[in-house]
């Protein structure tokens, strides 16, 4: 075999301008799939990062129904106590579940006593929502990175549309599930920065503060976020809690309860797919340009040494073996173009990644390589 | 025992709608260690009788047999692993591969066809190079030798894996006269040190001469048959 190696790359230096060109259009396909893959990949984690360490936790459990219904925030689909304690009981058999935040989540109208307009509002302990999503204080662009009682972090559009600044009163009006009104006045204690995605634009209160504009006696749960130790495990630790849950029946019988993971809550999970496949035609691409390439090299190799393997031939060299020297020829300037790409492509990546060039999109300013 | 038998070996050539008769019921033995000529014009079926004796090609019909075996309807794989054990080749044009020094490109019959051991190897390659006076030159590559002494090397590498039958197909046409007696001496001298026998074409008259027995081929038959005997003219 070393001996048919040997030959190969005698040959390949024999042919030294072909096998350059040959080789260097491998390094150049190898260097560009290097490097989208590596923007796109940062690009695709970052994204995902972003939405579930800023406010959607890596996944949330529901009662049954509420995310077909989520647009109204309904409250007659909370979670009442005893559901709670359930899940939470869940919860702790499950292990690589590092924390869970609960949240009641209901729309309400918010005042400036000049002018009123719709709300969406999250109720929330606050330590255990940052412990849960532990990006969300970055998302406080003005005031303290705190969630206080008495306060409220308000959305930067509904912040710049009803003109409030931190510090101004306003009055939060909302609808029990009874049906009562009720109205409680909050200071606006930060302004928040959008997020893409479900929640992505809603206020946040103190849980005690929820409790007390929908006049609740006892805990009601919209949703329970949950951050894991390790994101790779999701979909096992995500499988794992439906085992559990879907245990729990409710009065039709049907399961009580929902785990969503972050790709069924978020539309970014269809950028993150449209990615995925993206890289994955590239590579084919990458692949299907090195073997053409290769072929094309080995034919006109073929062709301009019939006189060799004539003689070979003759002198008793076995089918297979003459075959062997030239995929061997082959592999060899394949693995050279490849060696030489990955070297120039994982610099690349490197430089881009110290580097810090950033780029926009949407409202962020993201780094092209993390 | 004859080394080579041949009976009534014909062989056909089909392009298109025309049929060529390369070589029409040939009947001849060629016994062990003898030097061998065979001549005749372009045409007369010189090279399509190598090719068949080489196992390079199949006779139309006839029965052809080298060395004991019936090669006249070997498999390619059958035909190869033949060839490397029983004959060795020297072409026209020398057909050294380039990519390889002098004593690589004897050695490698040893090491890629017959998977010789490293030590019996070398002693082996030295040996026969240094039989065809090349061993000042062993580590020098085909395009920096002459033409002379590529087809030396071509000889050493013939007979590297001992061969009972060596087929040179018009060895000599490519060289001026002085340096194709040379090989053809070179050739006589490692027949009868090795016993091998020695099958060669040629067109050169002078060279035939040198040959043990001459058979002389037209359109495809055996025209004459001759011994000379070989008069030493280098």
């Amino acid at each position: 075999m070393l001996n048919l190696f040997r030959i190969a790359i005698r040959n390949l230096m024999r042919y030294k301008r072909r096998t350059f060109l040959t080789a260097s259009l491998i390094t150049i396909g190898v260097v560009f799939v290097l490097v989208f893959i590596a923007v796109s990949g940062s690009f695709r984690n970052m994204m995902v990062g972003e939405i579930t360490d800023s406010f959607l936790g890596h996944m949330q459990i529901h009662k049954k129904g509420y995310v077909a219904s989520i647009d109204t925030l309904p409250l007659t689909m909370n979670m009442g106590t005893q559901a709670v304690k359930k899940v939470e009981k869940a919860i702790s058999e499950v292990p690589g579940i590092e924390a869970s935040s609960m949240r009641i989540k209901f729309g309400g109208m918010f005042s400036n006593f000049v002018e009123t307009t719709n709300v969406r509002l999250n109720g929330v302990y606050p330590e255990d929502e940052i412990r849960t999503v532990p990006l969300f204080p970055e998302r406080i662009i003005k005031g303290d990175k705190i969630i206080r009682k008495g306060e409220i972090l308000v959305p930067e559009l509904l912040a710049k549309g009803m003109k409030v600044k931190v510090g101004d009163m306003i009055v939060v009006v909302a609808t029990n599930r009874d049906g009562s009104v009720n109205g409680k006045q909050f200071t606006v204690g930060g302004i928040l920065e959008s997020a893409t995605g479900p929640g992505g634009r809603d206020g946040y209160i103190h849980m005690d503060d929820a409790l007390e504009v929908l006049r609740m006696d006892g805990v009601e749960i919209s949703e329970i976020a949950l951050r894991l130790n390790d994101f790779s495990n999701l979909d096992e630790i995500s499988g794992k809690l439906n085992n559990i849950l879907s245990t729990e029946l409710n009065k039709e019988g049907k399961p009580a309860f929902e785990v969503h993971t972050w790709e069924k809550l978020s539309p970014f999970y269809n950028i993150a797919r449209m990615i995925d496949i993206m890289t994955l035609s590239i590579k084919v691409m990458l692949i299907a340009i090195v073997l053409i390439s290769i072929m094309n090299v080995m034919i006109m190799a073929v062709y301009e040494r019939i006189r060799e393997i004539g003689t070979i031939a003759a002198i008793g060299t076995l089918p297979k073996k003459i075959l062997s020297m030239f995929i061997i020829e082959g592999f060899s300037l394949g693995v050279l173009g490849a060696l030489i790409g990955n070297i120039i492509g994982v610099s690349a990546v490197y430089l881009l990644n110290i580097s810090e060039l950033t780029f926009n999109f949407g409202r962020w300013q993201l780094l092209l390589m993390q | 025992m004859s080394l080579i038998i041949a009976e009534n070996v014909s062989k056909t050539y089909i392009s298109g709608e025309i049929t060529i008769e390369a070589l029409r019921g040939l009947s001849f033995q060629i016994e062990p260690a003898s030097f061998i000529s065979f001549v005749g014009p372009s045409g007369s079926g010189k090279t399509t009788l190598l090719n068949l004796i080489g196992c390079l090609d199949a006779p139309t019909s006839g029965t052809l047999r080298v060395s004991d075996a019936d090669v006249s309807h070997l498999g390619r794989k059958s035909s190869a692993d033949f060839r490397g054990k029983n004959i060795g080749f020297i072409f026209q044009d020398f057909n050294l591969l380039p990519v390889l020094t002098v004593y690589e490109n004897v050695e490698y019959p040893l090491l890629m066809v017959q998977d010789t051991p490293a030590i019996e190897r070398r002693d082996r390659v030295l040996s026969l190079i240094d039989s065809v006076g090349m061993i000042d030159q062993k580590d020098k590559y085909p395009d920096q030798i002459s033409g002379g002494q590529k087809q030396r090397v071509a000889v050493a590498r013939a007979l590297v894996t001992k061969p009972k039958l060596v087929l040179a197909d018009e060895p000599t046409a490519n060289l001026d006269h002085k340096t194709a007696y040379m090989v053809i001496n070179i050739m006589k001298k490692m027949k009868d040190e090795s016993g091998t026998t020695f099958i060669f074409s040629t067109h050169d008259q002078k060279v035939v001469g040198e040959a043990e027995m001459i058979f002389t081929l037209e359109d495809g038959e055996i025209a004459g048959k001759s011994a000379p005997g070989g008069n030493g003219h280098a």
